[in-house]
């Protein structure tokens, strides 16, 4: 046979988890068929998972939407960009008009580029004079920003990927990593094997890192503050912690010792059910090591005290002097290919570009001049404020722009009365999913593969993507549409002078979002384009970015020690509902599965499966491979069940991709005071043998569908 | 301070730090060694043998690889014994293996002037396609045995295990333990493998239905239902 020769060759930038993988597609007939790693380039050197090897075949899904649809009855007729548009703009301009642009709700998207994303946060907050704009970061490390901010005064990760393979002793907890952030879990895997790396996972669940941990502390769920204070117990009591550094760069180290009086090993052990002595092994080994680095993901996040979590984990990094050095710091791991970014372009109800406050008035006067409009100083509401709006009457029309909250977000029965009660919404997708079903408008946008534009990963670094496909139908990139709707509702309105939203391309859009942000200010096209990618901040064209931070210390000025409290505000089980659910992602899926769904990903993980104790199934006399039906408090899914060690007993697991089996029917939209994150890790539920429903596949054995297998099986 | 060697490569000198490859010294010499087993991103194995050089005119050639420059050595990395080498590992390869769709070990063998009728009568290695999962397919036929896969799987990169050897001598051929099906196995369908293969004998689904001449449906039809042993399109 004679090897296919690629009509043309494209570097691009991976659109599936933050590690923001580098990748070449391959394309013949506007086909993709082979997708390869550049191995001389960061942060992959070579390296690609199976979404980003195998899964960009949604590109080329037939149910790509093509054409903007308009709600026609029940269901969508298919219209002109025209009508759509006029349609929309005037919908909106009205809207705006009779109840203000704070009736208005809009989320951005952490998976549309950060020039999509500035151009949208600029038509939310100069033409419609709101800062209700939030996205998905909101469900996923809000607890982490703002423990970091507390803390410290920045919440992006502080290492690069990059020095990951170079870790002397690191603490991985509430990530599973091997299956969320693959490629960053190779190089965390050869610090281990190759560099003789100390791991320590504290974690409930038996995730595949834990094969590699010099220790393995599996905490109850829920009761991570409790294990973090009595390390942090430890470290005081044996006098391991780093004098030089609280001295001269944190403050408040005298109350916080005080506040940690009573939280000893045994006080931990008794609540958390991890032996005194391995906390005590632990906080040694961290506070003992040269440096040491802190990974985690939406366990510690997702929680009622998620800011707690996150700001028990400052706690042990600032005492121990590990920031500010390479190697050492705190680092959550981000979701999603562009959440960074997305924050990063303004893409939050309190912030422009970069973190700059919405209510510093300095901040604010730039932003009017540079826009030539009067902005306003409130901030705006969170994404879970905007839902509780809707239902409310608060909120009277939704924008949503890339994102699925009738998957993501929590209690969805909740969710969907609040969309219901919108008077309009406007969707703009690559695909009609869950949400975009209750629009009255959709405009279908391209996809990563058929733009241009930039990423952010989660280590900060700034990459390109290019257009490698034709845009598939009538679909425009994003910021094309919002440009668009910008200017009729600018019209429609009667500004005396345009914000400006007329771009020649995604590098304009980029020249200017650098000219407004000092911390983009040094990075043009014209370097990613040389350099592969920059890591931010990087403040003038000659400097050479900035891998890890705080080696000048934390922007806070000094890092704050907080004194915490353990406590639960999470639902708990009890007789009627004994189990305790968990949710999360599988390493075939991602996220709301609009892309991983319409992709062969899905034949290698066609359904939804709950992970179960052995010592549970054997007293509920289930096997693999059963039918159970989940409920809790505010809904029930039905799916088959996995029997395994991986999840400790009295707790189940469920990914939360698949609609057939919403986890997210289950979970409660109970959030934290502070960051406004709803609590998806703790939920109480009950379980029954199931009958066996009608469902695609259902007559297939569980271990013949796709690659589904009991996951600790062949793990090594 | 690392200790360091002085060698001359054809005829030109390098001083380089103790343990560094013959095959690093020369490539910092732009000299060129043709490589097949090796990857800069995988764990040299002195496998192929096709970089064999010339050190100090010695009783046998060394392969670059994995030898490690001596000091005062003199190192020819194309002469005649060197030529004679890598031509018969060549030949003897492509008397058993398809190499078709191996275009950089084709160009070697136009370079070696490799004669590729040498052994006419050779044993080939022949096994079926493997079409056991949804995203690649393996042609064991086409396979060099350079162990890049398995390597990348292990400890090269992957940490999981899935493929190692199986058989012996003639027999050696790549599989998954006790060769099970890819979706029984550890396999997380990374695709390193794909990424290192030297050869065409590993493959993304879609471009081996792209070389089969397939229609887009039937490319799709063959991701949905992954079939055990060799491929058909009917049903």
């Amino acid at each position: 046979m004679t090897v296919v020769q690629p009509e043309r060759v494209v570097r691009t930038t991976c659109p599936y988890c933050g590690v923001g993988c580098q990748m070449n597609l391959h394309i013949k007939d506007d086909l993709i068929y082979r997708v390869e790693a550049p191995f001389d380039s960061a942060p992959n050197y070579g390296n690609l998972c199976v979404k980003g090897r195998f899964g960009l075949d949604f590109t080329t899904h037939p149910r790509r939407l093509k054409q903007p649809l308009i709600r026609d009855g029940e269901g969508f007729r298919e219209a002109s960009w025209e009508e759509a548009l006029t349609l929309v703009s005037k919908k909106l301009s009205q809207i705006v008009r009779d109840y203000g642009g704070d009736s208005l709700a809009t989320y951005a998207c952490a998976k549309a580029t950060n020039e999509d994303n500035y151009i949208f946060q600029k038509w939310v907050r100069a033409v419609m004079k709101t800062n209700n704009v939030d996205h998905c970061a909101r469900l996923c490390h809000a607890g982490s920003v703002t423990g970091l901010q507390l803390a410290i005064g920045s919440s992006a990760m502080s290492n690069s990927i990059a020095e990951m393979e170079h870790l002397d002793t690191f603490i991985v907890t509430g990530s599973n990593t091997t299956e969320t952030h693959p490629v960053i879990s190779l190089f965390l895997k050869r610090a281990v094997r190759q560099n003789g790396a100390k791991l320590i996972v504290i974690d409930p669940r038996q995730i595949e890192l834990t094969d590699f941990a010099t220790l393995w502390l599996r905490q109850k769920p829920g009761t991570d503050v409790a294990v973090f204070q009595a390390m942090a117990h430890v470290i005081v009591t044996e006098k391991l912690y780093d004098e030089t550094y609280i001295g001269t760069q944190t403050e408040g180290f005298e109350d916080y010792i005080e506040s940690l009086e009573p939280c000893t090993p045994e006080w931990a052990e008794a609540i958390s059910g991890v032996p005194a002595e391995d906390i005590r092994q632990a906080a040694r080994l961290y506070a003992e090591a040269n440096q040491a680095a802190i990974y985690w993901g939406m366990g510690i996040s997702q929680s009622t005290h998620g800011t707690d979590n996150a700001l028990s984990l400052a706690n042990l990094a600032m005492m121990t002097g590990n920031l500010g050095k390479a190697g050492a710091g705190l680092n959550p791991l981000r979701g999603q290919n562009n959440v960074q970014g997305c924050s990063d372009s303004g893409g939050l109800p309190n912030v422009y570009t970069a973190y700059q406050a919405v209510n510093n008035p300095a901040i604010q006067a730039k932003f009017e001049q540079a826009w030539h409009t009067n902005l306003s100083p409130d901030p705006g509401l969170t994404v879970t404020e905007m839902v509780d709006g809707a239902l409310t009457g608060r909120i009277k029309a939704m924008i949503v722009m890339g994102e699925n909250p009738m998957m993501s977000e929590p209690n969805l029965a909740h969710a969907q009365h609040a969309i219901e009660a919108l008077d309009f919404m406007v969707c703009i997708d690559i695909f009609m999913n869950e949400t975009s079903e209750y629009a009255d408008v959709i405009l279908p946008s391209a996809s990563f593969a058929e733009k241009a534009g930039t990423f952010t990963n989660s280590d900060r670094r700034i990459q390109r993507i290019r257009p490698a496909l034709p845009p598939v139908g009538e679909s425009r990139p994003d910021w094309e549409i919002v440009c668009e709707l910008a200017r009729r509702m600018e019209a429609i309105l009667g500004v005396p002078e345009s914000a400006g939203f007329d771009y020649a391309d995604a590098e304009a859009i980029w020249e200017e979002m650098r000219a407004v942000t000092p911390d983009f200010y040094g990075i043009t096209y014209e370097r990613l384009e040389r350099e592969g990618g920059v890591h931010w901040p990087c403040p003038s064209l000659d400097h050479p970015g900035t891998p890890y931070l705080f080696e000048e210390g934390v922007p806070r000025g000094r890092g704050k020690f907080w004194p915490l409290e353990y406590g639960t505000n999470s639902e708990l089980t009890n007789e009627e509902y004994p189990f305790h659910l968990t949710t999360g992602r599988v390493l075939f899926h991602w996220h709301g599965g609009t892309m991983t769904r319409r992709s062969k990903l899905d034949e290698a993980f066609p359904e939804p499966i709950l992970e179960m104790h052995p010592d549970d199934a054997h007293a509920l006399q289930l096997v693999s491979g059963d039918w159970v039906e989940v409920e809790s408090r505010r809904g029930q899914v039905t799916c088959r069940v996995m029997v395994t060690g991986r999840s400790p007993q009295g707790t189940v697991f469920l990914p939360f991709h698949f609609v057939e089996a919403a986890a997210n029917l289950l979970t409660l939209n109970k959030i934290d005071p502070r960051a406004k994150i709803p609590d998806f890790k703790m939920a109480a539920v009950k379980l029954r043998k199931a009958e066996t429903p009608q469902r695609d596949g259902h007559d297939i054995p569980l271990e013949e569908r796709g690659a589904i297998k009991e996951p600790t099986r062949y793990v090594h | 301070m690392t200790k360091t060697v002085t060698l001359t490569i054809d005829g030109d000198s390098i001083t380089v730090p103790e343990g560094t490859t013959i095959l690093e010294a020369a490539r910092q010499l732009d000299k060129d060694v043709p490589v097949i087993c090796y990857h800069d991103a995988t764990t040299a194995n002195g496998l192929c043998r096709v970089c064999v050089v010339d050190v100090n005119n010695g009783r046998v050639l060394q392969p670059a690889c994995v030898a490690a420059c001596t000091d005062k050595a003199t190192v020819e990395t194309r002469n005649e014994r060197v030529e004679r080498s890598r031509r018969t590992i060549l030949e003897m390869l492509n008397s058993a293996v398809d190499l078709a769709e191996a275009p950089e070990i084709q160009d070697l063998m136009d370079d070696y002037s490799v004669d590729r009728e040498r052994f006419p009568d050779a044993k080939r290695r022949e096994h079926d396609l493997k079409d056991d999962n949804p995203f690649y397919v393996r042609d064991y036929s086409q396979c060099v045995l350079c162990w890049r896969c398995v390597q990348v799987c292990a400890e090269d990169a992957q940490y999981t295990f899935a493929l190692t050897l199986d058989g012996r001598g003639f027999e050696t051929h790549v599989s998954t333990a006790f060769d099970i099906a890819l979706t029984d196995s550890p396999c997380v369908f990374c695709g390193q493998c794909i990424g290192v293969c030297p050869t065409g004998a590993l493959k993304p689904k879609v471009e081996f239905g792209i070389q089969q001449g397939w229609s887009m449906e039937d490319i799709q039809r063959s991701t949905r239902r992954p079939r055990r042993k060799n491929i058909t399109i009917e049903d």
